[in-house]
């Protein structure tokens, strides 16, 4: 049974239709998959058929070890988005981005195809002056409205600088990681490890911790 | 150990649900192209400027348009509450629709109009003259011969010890989002209005005891809310009751209870406690230039004029009486006939 009905198909159509250039989906999953990497391939295949600039490579976490770590994926169900030219984004999606995530994900796929607004120019200068590594890690529940905004936010970043990249963790996926990072309330923003953000959070605010890395 | 072995437990169900049932949250309008954007101009002087995206103000929107004057638009989040509610049974015209799509039908139906519209900045202040100057939090100051307030409503808080420390560490304000944290564990709901009992029912599927605490003598929540919430074996309500404190290490422990009758406090332990208690009027930046209640909302009459010739305002921040979505349609409608009014006057 597919996972997207008629109409949402028609709806994601129509929104495809506006992708710029050809975006690259790689799937990490396992040999046997679980449940979730069963539905999250699912969703991915049943995306791409629906555009023909979008293309997808699966790969085994085991089998594939060096690709998964070239792209530094740790878990799986992974997605990770590469441009038009094959270069990763930074951008990821760990577990499926079902329920409100799925704007997350339209939106990541658009602007990686290019169809994006422009920064305004004080943030553009901001993001380029980025020199060092920066990890963002964005905890969401798939039921939290106000979490695509955070994650889209971050994944923005990760596609404006090559030294940012941006994770969505959905938290019941990985239950494991959710208590580590102490979740209790979504969006949950962790950046390299030291520093958090409660709650989805404009450009400025990410970039007002980066800078202080 | 044992506690993340009860969240896993707690989970599974959750996972397993939404699995069956894949729900997508499609927001459409997001993904428009920009042809139906048009930044804000410093430059202009608008006939008209929306201020918030709710039913209220894109309502008001097209029949701005309509009229042919001048409109310009900033909004925060389209949609504003309606965009955070699941179902909607009581809009005319959809027996069911989900909060996002009935956003979206709004959006489009004012999207069709070339409009100066932003989504995104926040209003910071308002200054009130025969052209009246709005300030908004990046800097920008826009300017309009008439303005329509419709900024809606948001979350009250508790403002007690502990909770902005503790937001995101066992204080919630979301239950459908967070929720699933809190499995297995003992949690508080603050309010025994619907909001409070659907949160309630909500924690109670999973959590491992939930105690209502409610302000007032007996529940406010509809008949049917509070029968559903009776019907679980963990939930306990305390009445007269209101919290004092909040308290914790490096999350939650504990909450201080006042009993409002006779003083007493009590401490009750809890991982987690969810404030569903109301919302506020967003009226914050037209404080000191328009009559407010006392409850912050912008006093109207019945046509949307507020105590400033030339500023309208309409739906939840204004003294209108029921908050509903039809009704803040309704009242947008109004508030810019009333402005289209007052412009071919002045």
């Amino acid at each position: 049974m597919p996972l997207l009905d008629d109409k949402v198909k028609g709806q994601l159509s129509g929104i495809l239709k506006n992708m710029k250039d050809t975006v690259t989906l790689v799937y990490g999953t396992q040999e046997i998959e679980c449940n979730t990497c069963r539905d999250t391939r699912m969703f991915i295949e049943e995306i791409a058929a629906l555009s023909d600039r979008i293309g997808v490579e699966v790969y085994d976490f085991v089998k594939d070890k060096e690709k998964m770590a070239s792209l530094k994926i740790d878990k799986i169900p992974a997605i990770a988005l590469l441009d038009k030219t094959g270069a990763d984004t930074g951008i990821r999606f760990y577990g499926l981005p079902g329920g409100y995530e799925i704007n997350s994900f339209l939106q990541s796929l658009l602007e990686t195809s290019g169809q994006k607004e422009p920064l305004p120019d004080a943030l553009a200068k901001r993001v380029a002056a980025v020199n060092k590594d920066v990890h963002i890690q964005v905890f969401v529940s798939l039921t939290c409205p106000y979490c695509p905004a955070a994650v889209s936010t971050a994944h923005r970043l990760a596609l404006e600088s090559t030294n940012i990249r941006a994770d969505m963790v959905e938290s019941t996926t990985f239950i494991h990681l959710a208590q580590k990072y102490r979740v209790q309330g979504v969006p949950r923003i962790v950046i390299n490890e030291s520093h958090v953000l409660e709650g989805a959070h404009p450009m400025p605010a990410f970039l007002d911790i980066i800078e202080k890395l | 150990m044992p506690r993340l072995m009860n969240l896993v437990r707690g989970l599974l169900p959750i996972l397993a649900e939404d699995l069956r049932c894949m729900d997508f949250n499609l927001s459409l309008g997001s993904f428009t192209t920009e042809q139906n954007f048009h930044p804000l101009d410093e430059a202009a002087v608008y006939d008209v400027m929306i201020l918030g995206g709710g039913p209220a103000g894109l309502t008001a929107a097209v029949y701005c348009m309509r009229k042919g004057v001048s409109t310009a638009m900033a909004l925060k989040h389209a949609g504003g509450q309606v965009a955070e509610t699941s179902g909607i049974e009581n809009y005319m015209g959809y027996r069911h629709i989900n909060g996002m799509e009935l956003v979206e039908k709004f959006r489009e139906q004012v999207l069709q109009f070339g409009l100066a519209y932003e989504e995104g900045p926040e209003v910071g202040s308002v200054e009130y003259g025969k052209i009246k100057k709005v300030t908004m939090n990046d800097g920008r100051t826009f300017s309009a011969r008439a303005l329509i307030v419709c900024t809606g409503k948001s979350w009250r808080k508790l403002n007690v010890p502990g909770e902005n420390e503790f937001i995101g560490r066992g204080v919630a304000y979301c239950s459908t989002c967070d929720a699933p944290f809190f499995a297995g564990r003992d949690v508080i709901v603050v309010g025994g209005g619907n909001s409070g009992l659907e949160a309630a029912i909500d924690l109670a599927k999973i959590a491992s005891r939930v105690t209502v605490v409610q302000f007032l003598e007996k529940l406010t929540g509809d008949r049917v809310l509070i029968d559903r919430l009776m019907g679980f074996g963990n939930v306990g309500v305390l009445y007269s009751h209101e919290v004092a404190k909040i308290s914790g290490d490096d999350e939650v422990r504990s909450v201080s209870l006042k009993d409002r009758t006779t003083g007493a406090l009590k401490e009750v332990n809890a991982s987690g406690i969810f404030v569903e208690i109301g919302l506020v009027p967003n009226s914050g930046p037209v404080k000191g230039v328009v009559e407010l209640n006392q409850a912050g909302e912008i006093i109207v009459d019945c046509a949307c004029t507020t105590s400033r010739p030339g500023i309208f305002a309409a739906g939840d921040v204004t003294t209108v009486p029921f908050k509903q979505i039809i009704i803040a349609a309704g009242e947008g409608a109004k508030a810019a006939l009333s402005a289209c009014e007052y412009l071919l006057k002045e």
